[in-house]
């Protein structure tokens, strides 16, 4: 399984001079294996995605964890969705109130967009999932609610090479005890569960949270921890804060290096790398 | 390699209203879809005379025995006539007020509040009790 980040910063793309090492497109990520491509999320760092090297399958499958913005805004430079000749299958979560074509269709409708759901011409499926599994090709997917605001699903994609969970947005410590320690009490940990990289939410620092509790991310401390209750192989934390530089991020990293002493290696994650292996910055151990 | 996680964890829906129970002041309990109980919060653990930290988890046959629910007159009621159980057969919400007695031989009038937890998937994944003082009392 290869796994590239082609996005993995929070909530807005963020384009300085001071996040130019960890990247500031959002989230997206491809996930390849026997020629066979899914795209995790639609955020900004969709338009990095590069279709001449690969694909020995004729489709290509978009799961969305959600249809917050910053999840969705590549769509509309999706390069496939405008190509007759693709076939194009987007999954994303259930919801009683409207359909997920009906959601996707207010993006894709002005003022948003200047086109709409019906222009796209390539040969489009629309999958709503929930607490399910599916396949697709080589791949076995799990998908599950997660807590964070609206309807919301993490994924665990599962071949014969590995096991790797991405659960971007999610806020499992909400409540007032804070991370429930019993795994059936925690929010994603089913998807978790021994993966062997888990592609994690963690916004937050410890201060952040203070005044953002409620708002759906995790803090770095709480990310480490969910890994830890989970038995999680690897952790790559990502979805990080708009706000936070590179320089930010490098002390985060290195006052939680400090501070914890988990088994299991894990780092920042950074844009245009891997996931399996070298996939953040610096390399953890 | 196992294609999913044999871990099994609660739904959201009932995660979340654990924690929604776990800051209220009033007895709150949660079910799953036969009964049995998940979860209860500090107050309700008065009224089971029970701590969830040392019980966990217990059967329906088995938290059902804690206390005695009466009427008016002090006639059993029937199963069927708690809101819990209404709110399980039927996946509506209830409200009755009644007399509940504890093992102790404490008595209390109390109003109970049930409802079904139907996920955004449409599916009764469980039920909560909320019990109040009556507001005549």
């Amino acid at each position: 399984m290869k796994i590239t980040l082609w996005g993995v910063r929070g909530s807005i793309p963020t384009f300085n001079p001071s996040t130019r090492v960890y990247g500031g497109n959002t989230s997206c990520i491809e996930v390849e294996e026997d020629g066979c491509m899914l795209v995790l999320d639609a955020g900004s760092g969709i338009t990095n995605l590069n279709f001449s090297n690969n694909l020995d399958c004729p489709r290509i499958d978009v799961l969305l964890t959600h249809l917050h913005i910053d999840h969705i805004q590549g769509l509309s430079f999706f390069k496939p969705l405008f190509d007759p000749t693709k076939e194009v299958h987007i999954w994303g979560p259930h919801t009683h109130a409207h359909s997920l074509r009906t959601r996707l269709g207010r993006y894709f409708s002005p003022p948003l967009s200047p086109f709409y759901f019906r222009d796209l011409i390539c040969h489009l499926e629309v999958h709503e999932i929930g607490n399910s599994s599916f396949n697709i090709g080589p791949f076995t997917i799990q998908s599950a609610y997660v807590i964070h605001p609206g309807p919301t699903v993490g994924y665990r994609v599962t071949t014969r090479s590995g096991v790797f969970t991405y659960i971007p947005d999610h806020e499992p410590a909400l409540g007032r005890g804070g991370l429930n320690h019993d795994i059936r009490w925690l929010s994603g940990s089913e998807l978790a569960y021994e993966a062997d990289l888990l592609l994690h939410d963690a916004q937050y620092t410890e201060e952040d949270y203070i005044v953002k509790k409620g708002w759906g991310h995790t803090t770095m401390e709480d990310a480490l921890e969910f890994a830890s209750v989970t038995k999680v192989k690897r952790l790559l934390l990502m979805h990080h804060d708009p706000t936070h530089s590179d320089a930010q991020l490098d002390a985060c990293y290195a006052q939680l290096k400090e501070k914890t002493a988990y088994p299991f290696p894990f780092e920042m994650a950074v844009e245009g790398t891997g996931g399996g292996g070298g996939g953040g910055r610096p390399s953890g151990g | 390699m196992s294609q999913n996680s044999k871990h099994i964890a609660y739904p959201i829906e009932i995660i979340l209203n654990r924690q929604l129970a776990d800051c209220l002041a009033i007895p709150v309990f949660i079910t799953d879809t036969v009964g049995n109980l998940l979860f209860y919060n500090e107050p309700a653990e008065e009224i089971l005379g029970k701590r969830y930290q040392d019980t966990g988890e217990m059967k329906v046959e088995e938290w059902s025995m804690f206390f005695l629910s009466k009427d008016e007159k002090g006639k059993l009621l029937e199963p069927e006539d708690l809101p819990l159980v209404k709110t399980l057969l039927n996946q509506l919400p209830y409200f009755k007020t009644f007399w509940i007695e504890s093992l102790k031989g404490k008595s209390e009038k109390i109003s109970v509040s049930s409802y079904p937890i139907i996920g955004r998937a449409g599916i009764f994944v469980g039920a909560v009790a909320i019990f109040w003082r009556p507001s005549d009392e």
